[in-house]
């Protein structure tokens, strides 16, 4: 079994106030930490699984700047095998359908059985890209998936729909699945597997690598233009509770049970 | 400058109300796209289906066929595509589901149309259309701005607007599908419904909940010695139940239970708009979160801002002295 698994490095904004930079089209990133997307750490472990099981190889694919090659490490580390990180100027992120281009033209260089990505990223959430790239790419695919088994040639995929109702499909491979988070439980890499990632091949391309032409992935293909980002306005009509930590919670004890509410 | 054709979502012959919240914006834009709403509904058996959309005033397009009778994302693309050669609407709006997701962005590739997901709102003036849709979990808006297409692709948020009233009942048209023979590559096995655990969270009168915030499992005491001193049920975010924290049948938001407790207490929790939505039927909610722009203080009636771990304990300790 061959696989790939798509990762992206996303940054960490879950307490954290994110503020718009003044050109409106980008989120001041540099007070964040930044680390491998939540459900792309689930199909990292989900295709080490894959490969412990059943063999074959995993290749590592994303696109990212440098300070990221510490995140594919890691999953060279849980036991991927090798990585391609894609980086140029000249792509339009903020559109899924061009993103899935450019992984499309670089699994298209490999050969594969199985891609795997997160169903959906921390920072834009579009939920799209894994599906846009089994089109790009002219195979299956079957998103938010929740458990997965491979079979002779296909996989059955899990796919979880609101309200935690699943619908099993089976799928011809090849084919793309996105994971959907709690499908696992991602491991934690191993001190040796640390060092041996350091050895393991790290290929860094551009476009004009993956002979994909600029044309095809810029700001001018996309169809979509973004025209600002902006903070919205949080509409809270809540009564904010002040002062010091144990005021706040001495106030928050009294009006709860003042208001017969526990 | 034309039509907007809404594919209903419907599931073991319900319709989910996003169709409905759907309508309620298409609505709004026919007129300033000088066009007409048409629902698609697409299954099998779906006279009551159609019927039930139908009484929203909207004309209903039905493709009632066996080959339908469960959903398949690779099938409803092939309609769909047929469906904008044939029908040729300025705009095609899926709901942002487990369903919509699964076929629109491979829609968008095939077809080589302009495609926005998860919008919360669209505009369209001076014959250009513009989406709003929403990043790092609600904490940063983005608008969009279609180039000019003969087709634009949206999905659309679920509970981004309320649904409308029922109005006048509207006329139903059953059309042939486009497909005519079924696919061997995806296959539908079956349905697995929910596990059920040991306490029923859609029940309960109180609600601790936590989300990232709690930090690791060891850190979880101190949140049950909150909920036994007030009787209240321990829930959770997805992060919560994801990282094993809190049992997946405890996890509030869409992908989880809706629930309606008369008290919400969430510890942590910055309120994606999956675990907002979960919670509307609360009627009172407590917050504390560390980020005051969180989204989850758009939900409370009492908000702290500041870290959990600070706040946990003492209420802890006041609540037990006070209720003695």
């Amino acid at each position: 079994m061959k696989t790939i698994v798509c990762i992206k490095y996303v940054p960490d904004t879950s307490e954290a106030v994110v503020k718009v930079n003044p050109d409106g089209k980008s989120v001041d990133s540099s007070r964040f930490s930044f680390d491998i997307n939540d459900a792309d750490n689930y199909a990292v472990e989900e295709s080490v699984l894959i490969k412990e099981k059943s063999g074959g190889e995993v290749t590592v694919l994303s696109i990212g700047p440098k300070q990221s090659d510490v995140m594919i490490r890691m999953a060279m580390a849980k036991g991927c095998d090798r990585a391609v990180r894609i980086e140029d100027e000249r792509m339009a992120l903020h559109d899924p359908v061009i993103v899935a281009r450019i992984l499309a033209a670089a699994a298209g260089k490999q050969e594969f059985d199985l891609i795997l990505t997160g169903c959906m990223a921390n920072d834009d959430g579009h939920m799209s890209t894994g599906v846009a790239l089994a089109e790009e790419l002219g195979v299956n695919h079957a998103s938010m998936v929740k458990k997965l088994e491979v079979l002779d040639g296909r996989v059955r995929a899990h796919r979880e729909l609101e309200g935690g109702l699943l619908e099993v499909v089976e799928l011809e491979l090849p084919a793309v699945v996105t994971i959907q988070t709690g499908i696992n439980e991602p491991r934690y890499a191993p001190i040796r597997g640390i060092r041996e990632a350091q050895k393991k091949e790290l290929l860094v391309s551009n476009l004009d690598d993956l002979g994909l032409d600029a044309a095809l992935v810029d700001e001018e293909a996309s169809l979509v233009v973004l025209e600002e980002l902006y903070i919205p306005e949080v509409v809270s009509t809540a009564e904010i509770i002040e002062g010091e930590p144990d005021e706040k919670a001495e106030k928050l004890a009294s009006i709860l049970v003042k208001g017969g509410l526990v | 400058m034309g039509n907007i054709l809404v594919v209903a979502e419907h599931r073991q012959g319900l319709v989910r109300d996003i169709t409905y919240e759907m309508l309620a914006i298409a609505s709004g834009l026919a007129k300033e796209m000088d066009g007409e709403v048409i629902t698609l509904a697409i299954g099998s058996g779906l006279d009551e289906v159609a019927k039930k959309i139908a009484g929203y005033g909207v004309k209903v397009m039905v493709i009632d066929d066996p080959l339908f009778a469960d959903f398949n994302a690779d099938k409803y693309q092939k309609v769909l595509s047929a469906l904008i050669d044939d029908l040729k609407p300025a705009l095609l709006m899926a709901g942002h589901t487990a369903q919509g997701v699964d076929f629109m962005p491979a829609l968008a590739v095939e077809k080589k149309l302009p495609y926005v997901a998860e919008t919360i709102a669209l505009s369209y003036t001076d014959n250009q259309l513009k989406a709003t849709r929403q990043l790092y979990s609600g904490k940063v808006n983005a608008r969009l701005a279609f180039k000019q297409a003969a087709t634009y692709l949206v999905t659309i948020r679920e509970g981004a607007v309320e649904a409308p009233e029922p109005s006048s009942a509207a006329s139903i048209e059953k059309i042939d599908s486009p497909l005519k023979e079924d696919l061997a590559y995806r296959k539908f096995v079956e349905y697995i419904e929910a596990e059920v655990g040991d306490v029923d969270i859609t029940q309960s009168d109180i609600l601790v909940s936590v989300g990232r915030g709690l930090k690791e499992d060891k850190n979880l005491p101190l949140i049950e010695e909150l909920a036994a001193a007030i009787k209240a049920d321990v829930a959770g975010s997805r992060a919560a139940t994801d990282a094993g924290w809190i049992p997946h049948d405890r996890q509030v938001g869409t992908s989880g239970k809706s629930v309606k407790p008369k008290l919400y207490i969430a510890l942590g929790i910055s309120g994606a708009f999956q675990h907002i939505a979960g919670v509307k039927g609360a009627k009172i909610v407590v917050a504390v979160n560390k980020d005051p722009e969180a989204p989850i203080f758009s939900i409370a009636d009492y908000a702290i801002v500041d870290d959990l771990f600070k706040i946990v304990p003492k209420l802890t300790e006041k609540l037990k002295e006070l209720k003695g």
